[in-house]
């Protein structure tokens, strides 16, 4: 047990970071991939995540990095869609509230947005992280991260436009 | 979830239970019970030194301790007088403690002895305050019933859980415990 620990790295047990961001990890990929997919979603990013944390080098930023961990897993969850394309609307819609907001057709449609568009818009405005996270997160810049939420921002608009 | 997975990849399963000495917080590890705390050692702080000193895959895990759990129920229901419980010692860090802590776990149910004893047997008669030490932190008391261990003359002397705690188990083995433990 614990052979592969790095040394100077001092990590939080890890189910106080489970207590603390598994609603909002959820409710991540509930936004990301709808709710059907959301809860396998949910255990793989647990389990990738509890599989690679004693071997962490930065503990500085946990959050992004459970975040970055719900971003690959969402990805992977497109990825077969796209082998075996399921008509997103054809999902049932009964419960696809991204953590109970209201406007449920605002989410579709940034679930309908290219990958690192979708992500980066529901950490900035669900997951409230400022945009030097959302760059951990999605092992990209701090300005690429805000100009993914402007373009994700300005699709939406423009689909909400069009009706 | 994938439970076998994951069980696999969690180093320390705890969990907390309910006893007439306050809510416990029960911790193993694969070789065994790695600690028991008494609700007057903060939740997060004993978390925190699991993560620091055995390994931060720390989880709430109640199924990985149902025999401990067991144990320690019929324990106080006056029904178990000896634990069968595998122990961890990962957290007892000098051999001077760990032969007190051993010297301790082999005094029997109901039984007592000095923290004079305990030094004696970890081989210094001498080292009374460092057996008192050994004692003081204890990682698994009640299991490792430092409880029985008093002053030369019967005094309490001192214990993690408080000193109620500590009477009210000598007391539960002499067979004189009343309900509660407040």
């Amino acid at each position: 047990m614990a052979g592969t620990r790095s040394p100077h790295v001092k990590l939080p047990p890890f189910q106080l970071l489970l207590d603390r961001h598994s609603g909002e990890l959820f409710r991540f990929l509930s936004a990301s991939v709808g709710p059907v997919d959301a809860e396998d979603a949910f255990q793989e990013t647990f389990l990738s995540a509890l599989r690679a944390y004693p071997k962490l080098r930065d503990a500085s930023n946990l959050r992004a990095w459970l975040f970055q961990i719900a971003h690959r897993k969402a990805l992977d969850v497109h990825r077969v869609r796209g082998r075996n394309p399921i008509p997103v609307d054809q999902v049932p819609e009964v419960a696809v509230v991204a953590g109970g907001e209201a406007e449920p057709a605002l989410w579709r449609a940034v679930r309908r947005l290219p990958n690192k568009q979708r992500t980066a818009v529901f950490l900035r405005f669900a997951a409230d992280l400022d945009y030097a996270l959302i760059g951990e997160a999605l092992s990209c810049s701090e300005p690429a991260a805000r100009q993914n939420v402007r373009a994700g921002l300005a699709t939406i608009r423009k689909g909400w436009a069009d009706g | 979830m994938d439970r076998a997975q994951a069980d696999r990849l969690v180093d320390v399963a705890y969990t907390e239970t309910d006893s007439p000495v306050g809510r416990l917080l029960v911790a193993v590890t694969d070789r065994g019970l790695v600690r028991v705390s008494f609700p007057r050692e903060r939740r997060e702080r004993v978390l925190e030194e699991l993560a620091e000193r055995l390994s931060p895959r720390v989880l709430e895990a109640p199924r990985r301790l149902d025999q401990v759990r067991r144990e320690l129920d019929q324990y106080f229901l006056g029904e178990r007088t000896e634990f069968e419980l595998p122990l961890d010692w990962s957290l007892t860090s000098t051999p001077f403690r760990r032969k007190v802590l051993e010297r301790t776990a082999q005094v029997p149910y109901g039984a007592t002895i000095s923290y004079r004893d305990a030094a004696e047997a970890a081989g210094n008669e001498r080292a009374v305050r460092a057996a008192g030490t050994a004692l003081g932190t204890n990682p698994i008391p009640i299991v490792v019933p430092c409880h029985r261990v008093l002053r030369t003359g019967g005094a309490l002397g001192g214990y993690g859980g408080g000193l109620d705690a500590k009477r009210f188990l000598l007391d539960l083995e002499l067979g004189r415990s009343t309900v509660t433990g407040e």
